[in-house]
């Protein structure tokens, strides 16, 4: 996955799935000098950890190195004298790819405190719950009189301390919701358990037939179960979007006294001297001193056409220095840089996904409600009927425990990390927890051009139809240049099997292109302006020969693997496919009519992109938005749900609610198919719930469930909504 | 039903001693890197002599 990796400016280091005030609390604490962590993506097997670890153990200086295979990632303890890109060469000469990680971005989840925290309240709970249970098989087979009481109160001796250990995150979250004055899912929960061990209590206390100590624990060890695999989709989804963040060290070269110093890039103050090498990316907003060059603005406008860059410019963080060497002056930099102020356009927009409420949600929000009533007036029926505040209380509590949403708490985690871990295996991380359900609501779908259905690479157009001549010296010309134009003409000629002209007196102008001598006459290869010709409105460059009329040789993007496939797919799917780029017409348009792309909009400045997609919302039209750059992070964050590959700028991952792994675009069509497979799972088990829910509360309020009765139908539910939403993983 | 009185400690503490176990490699990071723990079995580095 890292091989689609493009090098960038960090706009938001916490880049992370959920907001993570705890994570960055602790970030601090692992990130030791001395302690260097790289990602090694392509390790998978046993002779890969020995081999790894050896070779590293015997490099001079290194004290301690762990290789974790299921995060692929090796932990080293080593000389704060020690680089990082010593250990990643020592790990090149094994044989293996590595790549330096920010460790103070990544111990947020070294240190997974939470999820630890779960899951031993998970064991608990099933530990007392199995306990329990078995006491409870010898009630229910017929212990009378003093050996029931004597398991009765065993029982709540197990019971009480793990309820009130196990149930704290219930307890907290019901807590939160009702100090908020609303009713979440957790305050039902809450008060069965509650009510469930009073009565127990209360009945065990005059030694009476039933008590529900059992349906207590096992109501609490599902919940935790259905919490625990929630909370794990989250940190897999989290930690791997940290991952990307961390893989992106920002670094930039300060002059100090005339010298080059390497330093990260949170170190730079205004008025710094700052050197940005060919294909380096601006560090930090500021104005040219020194040097010419052209510069790739696309991912901050979708601009595919390079622009030329001299003393005396505004750039801006992001861009990327193409051709040669510049030196800036910094004038604003971190949270001041126009990259962080495009995050003022994402919160404007955010606003109208916050309103999404969750399936689960939303039925919590009929459900809760309407267990309160109706163990209110079973109680009060009960109360009025018999006089009896015992028999009263023992069947509300009854009627709680048994309409207790197991299958709303398992239900819906059990789908969810179903397919998300489904669509991670396909390479698609999903950052947001309510994003498959988004996903599946989906009916327009809206890309970027630039960077999102093409590489960002150009290769040259038609280069058959050139004269080989003419080619031949292009050819030579862009040979010394690592200019990316260049770099397509080199490979279109090779591929052409052309040999280079021979050019003699080759001089790379930077900012404008490269010159030579060839028969006695001048040629060039560059800028419009430069070579004399008149600017076409696509990606081009221009070559001169003597005095002739220069000619303009002309780009297109290559497109992303799977970008046909994908938009095909889609289209074929019945969903309504948009391209909106910031890039010229004529490129947009050849695009749209490359894809069969219906729907265009060229020249879109970022707020016309997100007014675009707020429009198309307020129609009543759905919208998921696959982009890449700066310019897309507004639309990104208005529409319904959105995608961004790996290669994206971090602002726009971090405003995106899914994130593609990979180089290849095909896994979205499969998404959509597989988000609304899930969505209707979720709904298959409300239903299931609903059905049992109608079979057993009648039984409830009649005074009829005994708690091998609760026990039963509470298990069975579970069990059969879990079996359901794992049919997600399946089939296709 | 005198035999309770030992067959119910001693499920209780058979229970008991499991769930101190999974605590046990809870605590110590074990559950941290399933996929390497499942590989390092197969190297064959610390056959001879212990890890020091």
């Amino acid at each position: 996955m890292t091989a689609a990796l493009r090098p960038s400016p960090s706009a938001c280091p916490a880049c992370d799935a959920a907001p993570a005030a705890l994570a960055t609390a602790e970030a601090h604490v692992a990130a030791q000098p001395g302690q260097i962590m790289l990602s090694l993506p392509t390790i998978h097997c046993a002779a890969c950890i020995s081999k790894i670890e050896s070779g590293l153990r015997a490099y001079p200086g290194v004290k301690s190195a762990r290789v974790n295979l299921t995060l692929k990632r090796a932990l080293i303890t080593a000389d704060p004298a020690l680089s990082a890109s010593d250990m990643v060469a020592c790990v090149n000469a094994l044989g293996y790819e590595a790549h330096e990680l920010d460790a103070a971005v990544l111990t947020a989840t070294a240190t997974d405190k939470a999820g630890r925290d779960l899951l031993m309240r998970l064991a608990v709970a099933g530990f007392a719950s199995m306990n329990v249970m078995l006491l409870s098989v010898a009630v229910w087979s017929g212990a009378a009189d003093a050996t029931r009481d004597m398991f009765h109160w065993i029982s709540a001796a197990i019971t009480l301390p793990t309820i009130a250990f196990a149930g704290q995150p219930f307890y907290r979250s019901a807590w939160g919701a009702l100090r908020a004055g609303r009713l979440s899912m957790d305050v039902p929960i809450t008060l069965a358990i509650a009510l469930a061990i009073f009565t127990s209590l209360w009945e065990t206390m005059l030694s009476g037939h039933h008590a529900y100590f059992d349906a207590a624990l096992t109501l609490t060890f599902f919940l935790l179960a259905g919490r625990y695999l929630d909370h794990r989709t989250r940190a897999i989804a989290r930690s791997a979007a940290e991952e990307l963040t961390a893989l992106e060290v920002p670094r930039a070269w300060r002059l100090e006294n005339g010298a080059e110093v390497e330093v990260p890039v949170v170190a730079l103050r205004v008025g710094d001297l700052i050197a940005v090498r060919p294909g380096g990316r601006m560090p930090v907003d500021g104005v040219i001193t020194r040097g010419a060059s052209e510069l790739d603005r696309s991912l901050l406008t979708g601009e595919t056409r390079p622009v030329f860059a001299g003393a005396g410019m505004q750039v801006s963080a992001g861009e990327m220095n193409l051709t040669g060497p510049l030196t800036l002056r910094a004038t604003a930099v971190g949270s001041d840089t126009s990259l962080h102020r495009m995050a003022d356009l994402v919160a404007v927009a955010e606003s109208g996904r916050a309103n999404y409420t969750s399936l689960a949600d939303r039925a919590a929000k009929l459900y809760a409600p309407g267990v309160h009533i109706l163990s209110a007036l079973a109680f009060a029926g009960w109360l009025i009927g018999t006089g009896d505040v015992r028999t009263a209380l023992n069947i509300a509590a009854a009627v709680l425990i048994i309409t207790c949403p197991c299958a709303l708490g398992l239900a819906v985690p059990a789908v969810t990390t179903a397919a998300s871990g489904r669509l991670f295996k396909r390479g698609m991380l999903i950052k947001h927890a309510t994003a498959l359900e988004r996903l599946a609501e989906v009916d327009t779908v809206v890309f970027d051009k630039t960077g999102t259905l093409t590489t960002g690479t150009p290769t040259l157009d038609a280069p058959d139809a050139l004269d080989p001549i003419v080619l031949a010296v292009a050819l030579a010309l862009a040979e010394g240049s690592a200019h990316p134009l260049s770099i397509a003409i080199a490979q279109a000629g090779r591929e052409a099997g052309v040999q280079p002209a021979l050019i003699t007196d080759i001089r790379e102008v930077p900012g404008y292109g490269t010159q030579g001598m060839w028969q006695g006459a001048r040629v060039r290869l560059g800028r419009a302006s430069w070579s004399g010709a008149t600017p076409v409105a696509t990606a081009a460059t221009y070559l001169q020969i003597g005095d002739d009329v220069p000619l303009a040789l002309t780009f297109t993007d290559s497109l992303r693997t799977g970008a046909a496939d994908s938009v095909a797919a889609l289209m074929a799917a019945g969903k309504d496919v948009w391209l909106l780029s910031g890039d010229s017409t004529p490129a947009v348009e050849a695009m749209a009519k490359r894809l069969n792309i219906p729907h265009w909009m060229a020249e879109a400045l970022p707020a016309q992109k997100a007014a675009h997609i707020q429009e198309m919302t307020a129609k009543g039209h759905p919208v998921l938005m696959v982009g890449d750059g700066l310019n897309d992070t507004g639309a990104l964050s208005a529409a319904h749900v959105s995608i961004s590959p790996a290669s994206a700028l971090d602002a726009a991952r971090a405003a995106s609610d899914i994130v593609l792994l990979g180089a290849d675009l095909t896994p979205i069509a499969e998404a959509c198919t597989i988000a609304r497979q899930a969505t209707r799972r979720i709904r298959e088990n409300f239903r299931i719930a609903t059905f049992y829910n109608l079979i057993a509360v009648p039984l409830a309020v009649a005074g009829l469930a005994t708690p091998l009765i609760a026990a039963l139908a509470m298990s069975s539910s579970s069990i059969i909504v879990s079996l359901n939403a794992l049919r997600i993983r399946g089939r296709g | 039903m005198n035999i309770l009185v030992y067959l119910i400690p001693i499920s209780l503490l058979l229970g008991g001693a499991g769930l101190i176990g999974f605590v046990y490699t809870l605590r110590s990071n074990q559950y941290d890197d399933p996929e390497g723990d499942k590989n390092r079995i197969l190297s064959g580095e610390w056959d001879d002599h212990p890890k020091p």
